[in-house]
């Protein structure tokens, strides 16, 4: 008997454990928890705040828990037993009034923070923010620039440093446009133009993916976002003009076929306002 | 002649389906021929296919569930072990179109053929018991239900050998599961699989539903019904409500794939946004008809084995009801991501917290129903409180995503599938289990095996964690759901140890299996004669285990919570049991073909539908319209047991009861 119970007390360090480790990785090298950009880290840290809060009721309800069905087992003769005690108004207040206080608390982070974060606000700076197109297609991605004439597959590069306002469509079906490590995701939905404004602050190469399924090609539909200086920018761009590839809707058609793991490559130039084409094309409004 | 079906269907070339399919069919078929051997088909035909009582037809639902359980489980574990290895230059052994049928398929299959029947079958079986009635309120409606089920599953395991399933996720989102995305018969077999049961699932809810409301005992008033049947009935409401907007959104979907119609298509209008909002107003309802029942499940177990009755009990009502109507409320915030504006995400993720407060009043009355109690530390309370601290973990993961701006970062990541395996796994299966346990003795009179049950159990505890604390990290670190192979080599660690927590879930489900053998083995042993193995507190527990076919001779007379309770300390004061009533000839309904034959033309309907054979069509519908007509046009639905009988069988018990229950004395 005793020796079950010592079995039984040893389950709950053991449950602990993983939980403990979350809550270190927020030193983590990558991912959501290490940030790169102004929108990420209001989320990083709405996210800390959020779970520190509500681990702060629910570490002590688990080990109370713990704690009663252990003094109350019922071997342990020395424990009161009160078999009729069913109700107490004053715990009843207790019980319902601490969640609803943490969820007020909760609540007000929600409101506020989902409108400080909503994904069309642009971002304060004082340099003016570079428009981005997005197009998500079976299965790889299309970045139109319209201020720069260029557009890129699987491969975002931007100036470190700068906003940047994207409108985002898809091309297929529903994907979900997604840099970890720069913040908000979005929907990608054909027919319809959703925004998203994000910012790079560090120099530096960010992982980005689909985290919508959109088909047998889903895995392959990953991209880099490349942050870099103002004048390795600049150095993209002409290079991108170099290239003798040229966007329009004939070689859009090409493009829409599915395919995916596809290797980055640029277009030297880009019909105007193809992106809404691209829009109106997948309503089949032509 | 037979539309799209050709032998190509079969995939004679890929050999983890031909495999899983050729062991499925040698399996059934031993099955078959054991029982054609042994002569049991007139006995099973009679005592079971056609009944129509309320405690076999949830037996049948609980069986259902627990050969779907493991049909789930070995996706489950076929999609980690590819993921432990499907990194980098590791290609995994799934290919893509596989992978992807697999996920759909263990979605599925663990919420509408598993978790479903297991809460269905629980409520099916104590319900009317814990009500002090003597079935359902239509008991041949009750047979038609399961069996619509079974249907369903019939379907969508025939696509595992006829075909293919649907590669589109769970929920089958559009445009993708559009003809235009996926032109092959997968959506069909989700389609319709998913239509005919979840007409079984509608008729099931409005049978129990109208049982609660208006067939309880003398004396059983709404304040005195035990939680179990409160959540039973918030439940049940629920699928009333939420079950028809599932079959109009499927309903539009299938006009858009077979009559060309554009409710959801990328082109003339349609929007696929809409089935998004549609399919998850029934969605996150959905949610709650699963843990409700198991949230009752937990309170009946909670106080019996505390010996206390439940805290709180009129808190835990008002707060099953709160949640049961909240929960229509918060449907949106599956897809804050899709752009709808700050006021929209914001007011969806408060009413989405605002649940957690309902839900943390019933944990903090689980723990005061343990405070000042004799806690017994059998299977159904380890499931209980290994529930506790695992939904309070999945409960804060659910309210940290209900923050728009956090779930702009974690939605669909590995991060999310964690956190409703957390609450799916440590809510609504451990409940199912405890509930299985529990109610085990009361359907067969012998108890389960307790080592190789707490064995089960330890598995599956730490096997959950093992398998799912790691996603969390993973999810965190930027994986999202769905992958079929991913490039970060420092997730496959993770990946690693996620498997091995599959493998240990897998360890459980053998124990579980190995109990069920053994204790059929050991019934003798293991046999409990007084009908109230565990000293419960409400009314199924005053029956003999099995109960009767009419389970209450005389309709009990309630007289306060906890009717069994108060009946069993009177007598056990007095010595005696209350005064023998005069005995009455019963009408019970009489058993039905109509269930299965009807479910037969339905499966038929369905398979020929998924295919286009259009004759096949006109068959189905006519031969289940046939049924219809021929159980309408019925002369005698009822027969009587002699009040003879009834005498012979109720002084039994009460002999039974004298010599067990009496001796028992007061907990001290």
């Amino acid at each position: 008997m005793r020796k079950d119970w010592l079995t039984q007390a040893a389950g709950p360090l053991r449950r602990f454990a993983p939980v403990l480790a979350l809550i270190c990785l927020s030193g983590c090298s990558e991912g959501v928890l290490s940030p790169h950009g102004p929108v990420g880290d209001a989320e990083k840290i709405i996210l800390l705040n959020s779970l520190g809060i509500m681990l702060a009721i629910v570490i002590p309800t688990i080990l109370a828990t713990f704690a009663v069905a252990w003094w109350y087992r019922s071997s342990h003769v020395k424990a009161r037993y009160l078999p009729d005690w069913e109700y107490s108004g004053r715990l009843e207040m207790v019980v319902w009034s601490i969640p609803a206080m943490v969820i007020l608390l909760l609540g007000g982070i929600a409101w506020v923070g989902s409108h400080d974060l909503d994904p069309p606000k642009p971002l304060e700076s004082k340099v003016a923010a570079i428009p981005v197109e997005v197009v998500s297609l079976d299965w790889k991605w299309l970045f139109i620039y319209p201020q720069q004439g260029v557009a890129s597959v699987n491969k975002l590069v931007v100036p470190a440093g700068v906003p940047v306002s994207f409108r985002l469509t898809s091309g297929s079906v529903m994907n979900s446009f997604f840099v970890p490590e720069l913040g908000s995701q979005i929907y990608t939905m054909s027919g319809m133009i959703t925004r998203l404004n994000l910012l790079a602050g560090k120099q530096g190469s960010y992982p980005g993916l689909s985290a919508q399924f959109s088909g047998a090609g889903f895995s392959g539909m990953r991209f880099t976002v490349d942050a870099v200086s103002a004048d390795k920018f600049a150095e993209w761009v002409t290079a991108a003009k170099g290239s003798d590839k040229s966007l329009a809707m004939a070689e859009y058609d090409e493009l829409v076929k599915p395919s995916s793991y596809i290797t980055p490559y640029t277009y030297g130039s880009v019909t105007d306002g193809i992106f809404d084409r691209i829009v109106a094309h997948t309503k089949g409004e032509n | 002649m037979f539309g799209k079906l050709t032998w190509n269907a079969i995939p004679y070339n890929e050999p983890i389906p031909m495999a899983a399919g050729a062991a499925v069919v040698i399996v059934v078929a031993i099955v078959l021929l054991w029982i054609t051997i042994k002569g049991h088909w007139p006995y099973l035909w009679r005592e079971w296919i056609t009944s129509v009582d309320h405690k076999r037809i949830g037996v049948m639902y609980c069986l259902l569930a627990l050969v779907m359980l493991l049909r789930g489980f070995s996706d489950a574990i076929m999609m980690r072990s590819h993921l432990a290895f499907a990194a980098g230059d590791g290609q995994g052994y799934l290919p893509p179109e596989h992978y992807n049928q697999i996920f759909s398929a263990h979605g599925v299959i663990m919420i509408f053929f598993t978790a479903m029947p297991f809460v269905i079958g629980l409520m099916n079986f104590v319900v009317p018991l814990q009500l002090g009635i003597r079935d359902v309120a239509f008991p041949t409606l009750n047979s038609v239900s399961l069996w619509l089920t079974a249907s369903g599953v019939l379907l969508i395991n025939a696509s595992l050998v006829i075909g293919e399933f649907a590669r589109t996720g769970w929920l089958a989102y559009p445009p993708l599961s559009e003809l235009q995305f996926s032109p092959d018969v997968g959506v069909d077999y989700y389609l319709w699989s998913l239509q005919i049961s979840g007409v079984g699932t509608l008729l099931s809810g409005i049978n129990l539903v109208t049982t609660i409301l208006k067939m309880r005992a003398p004396g059983m008033t709404y304040t005195r019904m035990p939680v179990f049947c409160w959540t039973a009935l918030a439940s049940n409401l629920l699928i009333v409500a939420a079950f028809p907007v599932l079959t109009a959104t499927f309903a539009l979907l299938t006009l858009d794939r077979y009559l060309g119609f554009h409710f959801f298509t990328n082109d003339h209008g349609g929007n696929a946004m809409m089935y998004l909002n549609l399919i998850w107003v029934w969605g996150h309802p959905e949610v709650y008809i699963l843990i409700l029942p198991a949230f009752g499940v937990f309170s009946e177990v909670v106080s019996t084995f505390s010996s206390k009755p439940l805290f709180g009990y009129r808190s835990m009502i008002l707060a099953t009801m709160c949640i049961c109507i909240l929960s229509f409320l918060v449907w949106l915030h599956h897809f804050f991501t899709m752009g709808a504006g700050a006021d929209v995400n914001g007011f969806f993720g408060i009413m989405t917290m605002v649940i957690a407060v309902p839900t943390g009043v019933k944990v903090f009355n689980w723990m005061f129903t343990m405070y000042g109690g004799r806690v017994r530390f059998e299977v159904p309370i380890l499931w209980t409180i290994g529930f506790m601290v695992t939904f309070v973990i999945g409960g804060l993961t659910g309210v940290l995503m209900a923050v728009p701006p956090v779930d702009f970062v974690l939605h669909n990541s590995l991060f999310l599938v964690a956190h409703f395996h957390n609450v799916a796994i440590g809510g609504v299966l451990f409940g199912a289990f405890a509930g299985y346990t529990y109610w085990f003795p009361k359907a067969f009179g012998f108890k389960l095996h307790e080592g190789l049950g707490k064995a089960a159990f330890w598995c599956w505890l730490f096997g959950f964690y093992l398998a799912f604390m790691p996603l969390y990290v993973i999810g965190l670190m930027g994986a999202t759901r769905r992958m079929q192979h991913y490039d970060d080599m420092t997730w496959q660690p993770w990946m690693m140890c996620a498997f091995a927590g599959a493998a240990l879930i897998l360890l459980g489900i053998v124990f579980q299996v190995l109990q069920l053998i053994v204790s059929i083995r050991q019934r003798e042993q293991l046999a409990d004669i007084s009908g109230d193995p565990w000293d419960g507190r409400s009314l199924e527990w005053a029956t003999t285990s099995p109960p009767a076919v009419f389970n209450f001779a005389v309709m009990p007379d309630v007289q306060g919570e906890e009717a069994y309770w108060g009946i069993k300390q009177r007598a056990i004061e007095l010595q005696k049991l209350v005064d023998e009533p005069d005995y009455e000839p019963i009408e019970m309904p009489r058993n039905s073909p109509t269930g299965i034959v009807s479910a037969f033309f339905a499966s038929i309907l369905g398979f020929a539908l998924i295919w286009h054979i259009w004759w096949l069509v006109g068959v189905g519908l006519a031969g289940a319209y046939a049924v219809f007509v021929v159980f309408a046009w019925r002369i005698e639905d009822e027969y009587i047991v002699p009040a003879a009988e009834v005498a012979r069988l109720d002084r039994e018990r009460r002999r039974i009861r004298v010599e067990t229950i009496l001796p028992r004395g007061k907990p001290v």
